[in-house]
């Protein structure tokens, strides 16, 4: 298969911690440009899936491809270029605590790039205000609520310019009102920056809300992919359980 | 199994994980070291960190110092008055203050405070996901978190060490003026004639090697903590205890080496 024709392809995936397996031969497929949320119940290694994709870890067995290069044998050098393309942001935003809002989305400018401050600053503006929070650069992340801190864990995650966007639980936490402005947001600026996102979220509204499509993670693999009106009109059997709560039919 | 093999097994568990410890810390050195070896120093960034570690310390070290002079003195003067050598305590007092206690005071108190600092900011990084968001923009977290440090910790805690001992003499000069009649005068001329610049260098070298093993020390058992607040607190336990610890060993085996050069 060519795997460039994909954003991110994931082939036989083995990974334990410990004696705990985590995923036994999981494969995923992810189109360019498309949204694709996996879902999954607590503690089935979805946020460990992002985490691989972006090389913070490296799996037992199995291939990544993203952008058709594989990433598992790249080492640290390697790695940080290829983390130009994909960008992150973390279920708790894990913003830099130590540092303003302005320096927090400057950061990964300062790794990848090396512009003069003024186009630096400017990169910066322009991604605060595609989030929503414009003159926000002198706030400190103490300062600002859990639904601000996603949003500029997000303008953070953007300000690089990648190509593919991983969202950890872009909603967990938030009120319905900013669930609801951060699904826009998704949804917004893949319409505008035309990037690849893989959000992981157990909250199955927004998955409908922001995806073209959807993966179960059940088992240690990736059960099923379906589009998202398909899921929606006529959940598989193995969906409509988990949206109902209840055990996965074998 | 007997009680007897239990304890040997728990005791070769514990040497087992000391050594993984040793290797860790020398391993975060060695690839810190690279860094600043390739040339990759952001001078700001361990400026702040100096002032961090540096300054915020001070007030411990001089009230620290003061206080261990003054009793280093009354111990020193009860001493050689029992053998009618009084007039000696500032040469004795000053010796031991730049040789021994004033590095490993610091290393133990001010190093204890520094690595605590140290080890509960990464700590908490580490268990909010900042460390992995370092990696994830495209960084290098020994780079920008452990090097930074590591250099403060090797610049602050001589500097400390240097404050420290010239107030441990001063609080050492005035015990030995009130309690043992030793005017100031008599006590520095004393010095002077019998405490060698190597006395200070030697102090001044240990509190390198301290300041290192206190900045290793403290980001490897910071960038370790796992588990939340909780983890954050047995990283900085762990990383008090270990700096105390290899402080003092350390400090012994520097002290045979220094000796017989």
């Amino acid at each position: 298969m060519n795997e460039s024709a994909n954003a991110v392809s994931v082939r036989g995936l083995k990974m334990s911690f410990g004696d705990h397996q985590i995923y036994d031969g999981l494969d995923l497929e992810v189109r360019r440009g498309e949204t694709l949320t996996v879902a999954g119940a607590s503690g089935t290694g979805k946020s460990v899936l992002l985490k691989l994709i972006i090389g913070l870890y490296k799996p037992d067995a199995g291939a990544i491809f993203v952008d058709g290069e594989d990433v598992v044998p790249l080492d640290e050098q390697a790695l940080r270029s290829m983390r130009r393309k994909v960008g992150m942001l973390f279920q708790g935003s894990a913003l830099f605590d130590s540092m303003n809002v302005g320096d927090n989305v400057a950061y990964g400018l300062y790794e990848h790039y090396e512009w003069p401050p003024e186009k630096i600053a400017a990169r910066v503006a322009e991604c605060l205000e595609w989030v929503g929070l414009p003159g926000a650069q002198a706030m400190a992340p103490a300062d600002l609520s859990g639904g601000m801190k996603k949003r500029v864990g997000l303008a953070r995650a953007l300000a690089p310019g990648p190509s593919t966007i991983l969202y950890d639980e872009p909603t967990t936490g938030l009120d319905p009102f900013n669930t609801r402005r951060i699904n826009e947001l998704i949804v917004g600026l893949n319409d505008r920056l035309h990037v690849t996102s893989i959000v992981i979220t157990h909250d199955l509204e927004a998955a409908f809300a922001v995806s073209d499509r959807i993966a179960l993670l059940d088992e240690r693999r990736i059960v099923l992919v379906s589009d998202i009106e398909s899921a929606r009109r006529a959940p598989p059997p193995r969906l409509a359980a988990f949206m109902r709560g209840e055990e996965s039919p074998k | 199994m007997t009680s007897a093999a239990r304890a040997v097994g728990t005791l070769g568990r514990a040497v087992d994980e000391g050594l993984v410890r040793i290797g860790e810390v020398a391993t975060l050195i060695g690839r810190a070291s690279a860094h600043l070896a390739r040339g990759r120093r952001r001078l700001r960034h361990i400026v702040y960190q100096v002032l961090q570690v540096g300054v915020r310390s001070l007030p411990l070290a001089l009230v620290m110092s003061g206080f261990a002079g003054m009793v280093l003195a009354f111990q020193f003067g009860y001493g050689l008055q029992r053998f009618g050598a009084r007039l000696y305590i500032g040469q004795v007092t000053v010796t031991a203050i730049f040789r021994e206690l004033g590095p490993i005071l610091a290393a133990l108190v001010v190093g204890g405070r520094i690595g605590a600092g140290i080890a509960a900011e990464l700590g908490g990084m580490a268990v909010t996901e900042q460390v992995d968001a370092v990696r994830a923009l495209g960084a290098d977290p020994i780079e920008r978190l452990v090097a930074p440090r590591l250099i403060a910790a090797t610049i602050a805690l001589p500097l400390l060490t240097i404050v420290a001992d010239l107030v441990a003499v001063t609080g050492a000069v005035v015990i030995a003026s009130f309690q043992y009649s030793v005017s100031p005068r008599l006590f520095l001329n004393g010095v002077y004639e019998f405490v060698t610049m190597g006395d200070f260098a030697s102090g001044l070298f240990k509190s390198i090697f301290f300041g290192l093993l206190v900045g290793a020390i403290s980001c490897q058992e910071g960038l370790r903590a796992r588990g939340g607040t909780e983890g954050v607190g047995r990283a900085t336990t762990r990383a008090v205890v270990a700096i105390a610890v290899s402080a003092l060993a350390a400090d012994f085996v520097l002290t045979k080496v220094l000796l017989s050069l």
